[in-house]
C-alpha cells in the first residue's frame, strides 16, 4: 500500500527484503545504510538477537528525492530468516509496496532458498496479494563464494516471472544498490499503472 | 490486488492535523503522533522535534502487529489499547478504525485517566475521516475513474535521477 500524501506531497513506499536465514539481508540494507547521503537516510533500526540475528525487522528509511514534485521515500525492512520466525515475517509483509527476494548461492542452501519462496507465496497471499503481480526483483547474493552454484541452475530453480535478476556481493555492496533500483523502477511504474 | 491505495489530500490531512493538535493540548500530552498500521507516519502534534518520529511509527507498527498476533493466538479480536510506563514518559497507543493508529506520550503533567478521556473523543472525529478516505478510494477503484495521477509519465530518467545517476 503506496502511502500518497497530498498536502505534504510525499509518496512513502515499503520495500521487504526476503530470503532464508543468513542470505545477506540484513547485509544488504546495512550497506545501503552506511554509503548513504547523512542527509538522506534515518536511523537504521534492527531488532537482533544478542548474537545479531534478525529477531523481528531491521527497518531504514531513505529519503530519494523527488518525482514530478514528489518527496518519494522508501522504507526498507527485513525479515528474521529462520524457519520458526513465520508469525513475525508475515506481519511485516502488511502493505508491502514490492519484495527484494534474496538467494544465497551457495549450492548447499538452494533447498532453502526455494523453500523460502514458497513461503513467501504464502505468506503475500495471506496478506492479499499474489506473488506473480506484486514488483519483484531476485537477487542472486554471495557470487563469491567458492560453492556458489552457477548462474544459470539458480535462474533456472528460483526465477519464476522473468523478474529482474541480479548478482551481488552484499558485504562488498557488489549489485546492492542496483537491486534496489531495480525494485524502485517496478513499483514507480506500478504507480502509474494503478 | 487487494491493495488499496491510501491517497490523502490536503483537505483531509489539514483535518486530522487538527484534531490531533487539539488532542496534544486537550490531554496536555508531550506529543501525538498518529500513524498508520503499516508504519508510515500520517500525522504529528505537540513537541514532533524531540522525537525520531520515523524510528516511532515503524516500531509502533510492529508493536501494534505483534500484539494483534498474540490476540488471535488467544482467540482475541484485537487490543484496542497499548499502555508502556516509563519513569518519567509514558506511551499511550489505542487503535483508530482498520488502519490508524494514535500514540500518545505524556509525563506528569498529564494522567492515564485525562489521555484516555480525550483519546476516546479524538479516535471518533479521526474514525469519520478515515471512513471518507476509504469510501473515496473504494468509489474510485470500483468505477475505475481515478483522478489524474501525476505519476503517469514517470521515466527511467526520473528513476536514475532518484538514485543520483
Ligand atoms: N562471502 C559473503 N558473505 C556475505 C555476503 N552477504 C552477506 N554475507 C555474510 O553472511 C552472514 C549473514 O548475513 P546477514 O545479512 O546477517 O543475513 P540475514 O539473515 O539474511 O539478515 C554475515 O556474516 C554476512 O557478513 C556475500 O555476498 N558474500
Ligand atoms: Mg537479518
Amino acid at each position: 500500500m503506496t502511502f500518497i500524501n497530498y498536502a505534504s506531497r510525499e509518496i512513502n513506499c515499503k520495500i521487504v527484503y526476503y530470503g532464508p536465514g543468513l542470505c545477506g539481508k540484513t547485509t544488504n540494507i546495512q550497506w545501503i545504510y552506511e554509503q548513504a547521503n547523512p542527509e538522506k537516510k534515518g536511523k537504521l533500526v534492527s531488532l537482533a538477537t544478542e548474537t545479531d540475528r534478525t529477531l523481528f525487522f531491521d527497518f531504514l528509511p531513505l529519503d530519494m528525492g523527488t518525482v514530478k514534485g514528489f518527496k518519494v521515500r522508501f522504507h526498507l525492512y527485513t525479515v528474521p530468516g529462520q524457519v520458526f520466525y513465520d508469525a513475525s515475517r508475515k506481519l511485516i509483509l502488511r502493505g508491502c509496496d514490492g519484495i527484494i527476494f534474496v538467494a544465497d548461492s551457495q549450492r548447499a542452501r538452494m533447498e532453502a532458498n526455494i523453500e523460502s519462496i514458497a513461503n513467501l507465496a504464502t505468506n503475500l497471499k495471506e496478506n492479499g496479494f499474489d506473488i506473480r503481480s506484486i514488483p519483484y526483483v531476485l537477487q542472486l547474493n554471495k557470487r563469491d563464494m567458492p560453492s556458489a552454484a552457477p548462474v544459470t541452475e539458480m535462474e533456472r530453480l528460483l526465477r519464476f516471472r522473468g523478474e529482474p535478476m541480479i548478482e551481488a556481493v552484499a558485504n562488498q555492496g557488489t549489485g546492492v544498490i542496483e537491486t534496489l533500483k531495480a525494485a524502485a523502477r517496478q513499483i514507480l511504474m506500478e504507480l502509474q499503472r494503478s | 490486488m487487494a491493495k488499496l491505495d491510501l491517497i490523502m489530500f490536503e483537505e483531509e490531512y489539514k483535518l486530522l492535523q487538527e484534531i490531533i493538535g487539539r488532542l496534544a493540548k486537550d490531554a496536555s500530552a508531550k506529543v501525538v503522533f498518529l500513524v498508520d498500521k503499516n508504519g508510515q507516519q500520517i500525522a504529528a502534534a505537540g513537541d514532533v522535534k524531540s522525537i525520531d518520529a520515523t524510528s516511532l511509527a515503524s516500531l509502533t507498527a510492529g508493536n501494534v502487529a505483534a500484539t494483534d498476533g498474540l490476540a488471535k493466538l488467544i482467540g482475541e479480536k484485537e487490543f484496542s489499547l497499548l499502555f508502556h510506563e516509563g519513569e518519567k514518559d509514558n506511551l499511550h497507543i489505542s487503535i483508530v478504525g482498520k488502519r490508524g493508529i494514535l500514540v500518545v506520550i505524556f509525563d506528569q503533567n498529564s494522567s492515564l485517566a485525562l489521555v484516555r478521556l480525550r483519546v476516546k473523543k479524538a479516535s471518533k472525529e479521526l474514525q469519520e475521516i478515515f471512513d471518507q478516505v476509504e469510501q473515496r478510494a473504494q468509489k474510485e477503484s470500483d468505477t475505475g475513474s481515478r483522478f489524474e495521477s501525476p505519476f503517469s509519465e514517470i521515466t527511467d530518467e526520473d528513476i536514475d535521477r532518484l538514485f543520483g545517476d
